[in-house]
């Protein structure tokens, strides 16, 4: 019976589509991130060439350049420089509608390294109209510490993804996503403490404790409609839980507005909330009070929003030399996050009164891309 | 009766043949305006995914290929 | 009343299936059934009419402005055209577009020699059962399709250039 199956599978090849490469293009971006006492800029270079009518090799170079004053290190250390540089190279690989993609990133910093290779396979049926995605990652991350030559800690991790996109009607697509995560080794962060009360009015820290393994799910669903002027509107939701007893979501949506033949005008929305970690508190009441302790305000009930704007312009859209066209784009992030349960330490109160904390942020991408 | 409809269902199904795209490759014009790509710019949502990733305990389920024109 | 079906019936079902499959594209009577006959105004501004082109081997092309792999093809086709025409051969550049704005202003970067036609509503798209982009369709002097090609990947034009060759010759 299955026999069967394969070989109908098989001879799918008489009325089977193919589907194509992604485009040649190269995209030099600078990023910039301003907020929360912390800035972070740099660069992100990526290359795509296709060789023939089935290869395809992409490669990225990307740097974070840190200036962090951030509220986690200015109540507890002192403000640092840090930079943390990431090579990644991909291949694809066509054969009549299904495509691979193997690639491997190498992401190094002075106290994290992490290397992930990735497979990916997509297969396109029923007429183009259905694309099926199924995605394994591996990865493999050091943890050292500043200061500390014989801090060394590992982690592991392997990433599980099934994702499906289906042309709904001639204006209108529709993705479903969906990734399971497992890590296991050394998740938190050797630089952070927690803070107990001291019987006094104040504080005092100890290390954090994390569990030494974390599967976390996430399912997306994604929509884009085409407007009959020339417009598009998106959507998009996320649904995440994981074993730390965190659950979040976030929506968002979009509308891209071309104007003036070589114009491009984004706007967008998203809206973020999330739950504590089980182990998560701003203040326990005493040293070791509980097996695992976290005060990391990335684990705190916390909600996030976002308004993004994006403006494009397109040049050399008839071609020029060896450009097929290119574009310049700026975009602008404004990024707020409100604590519920992480409160702000630089600020002079009895412990467990100081005000909630909240910052936000300014993010811009400016960049140039070419296709070739 | 159903030991016959299963797997003639199953092999209809898979010769897609019987499936008509209700989408024909000629009415793919809007689909494959860069306009409707799920991610136009690779390296400017990758950052932006990272910017999140990095500060929010959710991650994953980000990505999604598909759509387009539907060429070849 | 159905008979229970038996292990070794499973092929012969599977080869059925496949030929249904199969004769619902216009090749179903043993590969030369006549090309369905349409008149289309092409860019110049006349209309134009297929069978009006018995006697010589016509090429048909589906193609659109925002589809990769036609652009890639046209200049494949041009450089067909240019070497056949003296010996009895065209190519028809049907486009599929319901807006032809996009196809024009694509023309004038990429200007071709071979007729281009405009499929505004779909209609010798359907009537050719389209299901990739590009198709290719080539009728031989008799006004019967004789060879179908669906999408386009480096080397097809290789094929072309064979079957235009045979088709002349006949």
């Amino acid at each position: 019976m299955l026999r069967l199956l394969f070989l109908g599978l098989s001879l799918l090849g008489l009325s089977t589509f193919a589907a194509v490469l992604p485009e040649d293009r190269a995209d030099t971006l600078y990023h910039r991130y301003e907020g929360g006492g912390v800035t972070i800029d740099g660069p992100s270079i990526l290359v795509r060439k296709s060789i023939g009518d089935s290869v395809s090799l992409t490669g990225n170079y990307y740097v974070d350049n840190v200036s962090s004053a951030s509220i986690d290190v200015v109540t507890s250390a002192s403000p640092y420089t840090e930079e943390r540089r990431q090579k990644s190279l991909a291949v694809d690989y066509l054969r009549n509608n299904t495509l691979m993609n193997l690639s491997y990133i190498n992401s190094e910093e002075s106290d994290y390294s992490a290397d992930t290779t990735s497979f990916s396979i997509s297969q396109d049926m029923f007429g183009d109209l259905t694309t099926v995605t199924l995605g394994y990652s591996l990865g493999d991350d050091q943890v050292g510490k500043n200061g500390d030559p014989d801090f060394s800690e590992s982690t592991q991790r392997q990433n599980y993804r099934l994702g499906l996109s289906q042309v709904l009607t001639k204006n209108a697509l529709l993705g479903i996503n969906w990734e399971t995560i497992t890590e296991e080794g050394f998740l938190n962060n050797p630089y952070r403490s927690v803070r107990y009360r001291d019987g006094s009015g104040g504080f005092l820290t100890e290390p954090e404790v994390y569990p030494r393994t974390r599967t976390s799910n996430a399912l997306s669903f994604k929509l884009r409609y085409y407007l009959p002027y020339r417009a598009a509107l998106s959507g998009e939701y996320r649904y995440f839980n994981d074993t730390w007893g965190i659950r979040a979501q976030n929506a968002q949506i979009g509308y891209t507005q071309p104007f003036l033949q070589a114009w491009l005008f984004d706007i967008k929305y998203r809206y973020y909330t999330q739950n504590e970690a089980d182990f998560y508190s701003d203040l326990f009441a005493r040293a070791g009070e509980t097996n695992f302790r976290a005060r990391d305000k990335e684990l705190s009930r916390f909600h996030s929003q976002t308004l993004g704007l994006a403006i494009s312009y397109e040049f050399a859209r008839s071609g020029w030399s060896f450009i097929d066209h290119g574009s310049l784009n700026l975009s602008y992030d404004y990024m707020r996050f409100d604590y519920d349960n992480f409160r702000n330490l630089t600020v002079d109160a009895p412990a467990g009164e100081e005000p909630l904390y909240s910052f936000d942020a300014n993010v811009w991408r400016a960049y140039l891309s070419l296709w070739y | 009766m159903t030991k016959f409809i299963l797997p003639l269902a199953g092999l209809c199904l898979l010769l897609g043949g019987c499936i008509e795209p209700w989408v024909k490759p000629y009415e793919r014009a809007h689909l494959a305006d860069p306009i409707m790509s799920f991610d136009r710019d690779p390296v400017g949502s990758a950052y932006i995914d990272h910017v999140y990733e990095s500060r929010e305990a959710a991650r994953g389920a980000e990505g999604a290929g598909g759509g387009g024109c539907g060429c070849n | 009343m159905f008979q229970p079906i038996v292990p070794s019936h499973k092929f012969r079902l599977l080869l059925l299936l496949l030929t249904l499959a199969w004769s619902t594209s216009p090749w179903a009577a043993g590969g030369k059934a006549m090309a369905p006959d349409f008149t289309l105004k092409s860019l110049s501004g006349e209309n134009l009419k297929l069978s009006e082109l018995r006697g010589e081997v016509v090429m048909i092309n589906f193609w659109a402005s925002w589809c990769g792999p036609c652009r890639q093809e046209m200049p494949l086709l041009d450089q067909l055209y240019k070497r056949y025409k003296p010996m009895g051969f065209t190519i028809l550049g049907v486009n599929v577009e319901e807006d032809s704005q996009a196809a024009k202003k694509l023309l004038k970067d990429l200007p071709v020699s071979f007729p281009i036609l405009f499929d505004n509503r779909n209609q010798v798209s359907r009537l050719y059962k389209v299901s990739a982009m590009p198709s290719t369709f080539l009728v031989d002097r008799d006004g019967k399709l004789r060879f179908m090609h669906k999408g386009y990947q480096s080397g097809y034009e290789d094929e072309y250039q064979r079957q235009v060759r045979a088709l002349i010759r006949e």
